[in-house]
């Protein structure tokens, strides 16, 4: 069975949840309106939620680069001074900042594309609520119980398959942002104390080598760098 | 036909369609058992431009059932893995 068809039963599986069988179909449409405005406020939550996230990832890219700018001045100074082992240290948590500045932009690309799927989300979902709850009022105005039930069913099952998607995309966006969170509260941390060191943790013996040699050697590039323009 | 892509909305495409994305299908069926991530993520991104390309977004004033369900364009092998053996794509 492929992944199209394994999805396709995922999908079945909730919408069976979410349509809630009883007696009279008139009250299934009613039952199911009342879920759609709540999975709506859902999707406005999420929204929210997502938006302040990014938001707080771009305060502390911010702050970052301030204190690169900082980092590099003090550098500058140090040369000036004579004191190339004050101008390495500054250079080398520049270059620690500098990593984690990336790596908060791809973060926030990321939320953008998240912000901007949820957007259209809250839009599609209103203009689908808007087109049911008219439905929802001819057919109880027009048929009595057992003939609306046709009709019910078309449409109950068309919301419930959407209603299913957007619960799932809700879903999957909490679990990024608050992924996200704890990562940016660890950060949080340690800017407040002051050390960066091996923020993200990852990565082999190897792969931490690598990047100290990338980075020493970026030190020691504008370290010739504020040498020279020091004029030593 | 009308194809559903997970968080993005429904397509109508041509029924003639259905030949190609099953091959498509398959090859992610193979991937995923193989655990290779990279050829995942490019047929998953094959599969989705190919509805894209080929269909158009139906309106949202349409409510209508899908015949094909597609998973989240950013759904990770590991998710995958779940849709096929476990409990879903996310649990309940």
């Amino acid at each position: 069975m492929g992944l199209l068809d394994r999805m396709g039963t995922v999908v079945k599986a909730k919408m069976n949840k979410i349509i809630n069988k009883v007696e009279d179909p008139r009250e299934t449409l009613d039952y199911s309106y009342e879920k759609q405005l709540e999975l709506l406020q859902n999707v406005r939550r999420g929204l929210a939620e997502v938006t302040t996230s990014k938001k707080r990832l771009e305060l502390q890219k911010a702050k970052l680069m301030q204190s690169m700018d900082k980092l590099g001045a003090q550098a500058g100074d140090a040369v000036k001074a004579g004191r190339d082992d004050l101008a390495r240290v500054a250079l080398e948590r520049k270059v620690a900042l500098g990593a984690q500045v990336e790596s908060l932009e791809l973060q926030i690309q990321d939320l953008q594309k998240e912000q901007d799927k949820l957007a259209a989300t809250e839009q599609r979902l209103t203009t689908k609520i808007e087109v049911f709850r008219t439905k929802k009022e001819t057919i109880k105005a027009q048929y009595s119980a057992a003939e609306a039930q046709v009709k019910v069913t078309e449409s109950v099952t068309g919301i419930s398959e959407e209603m299913a998607d957007v619960g799932m995309a809700v879903q999957r966006a909490e679990e990024k942002t608050e992924g996200m969170k704890a990562r940016s509260a660890a950060l949080d941390e340690l800017l407040e104390q002051g050390s960066l060191e091996d923020v993200t943790g990852s990565g082999d013996d190897i792969d931490r080598e690598l990047n100290r040699m990338k980075a020493s050697s970026g030190v020691e590039d504008e370290l010739v760098r504020l040498k020279r323009e020091a004029g030593r | 036909m009308i194809i559903r892509i997970m968080g993005e909305g429904q397509y109508r495409v041509p029924d003639s369609l259905i030949d190609e994305l099953n091959r498509i299908d398959n090859r992610i069926v193979e991937h995923v058992s193989a655990g290779a991530e990279r050829e995942f993520r490019q047929d998953l991104d094959r599969l989705i431009e190919t509805i894209k390309q080929k269909g158009t977004a139906l309106p949202a004033e349409e409510i209508v059932e899908s015949q094909v369900i597609v998973p989240p364009s950013d759904m990770s092998l590991e998710e995958a893995k779940k849709v096929f053996n476990g409990p879903g794509l996310i649990e309940d």
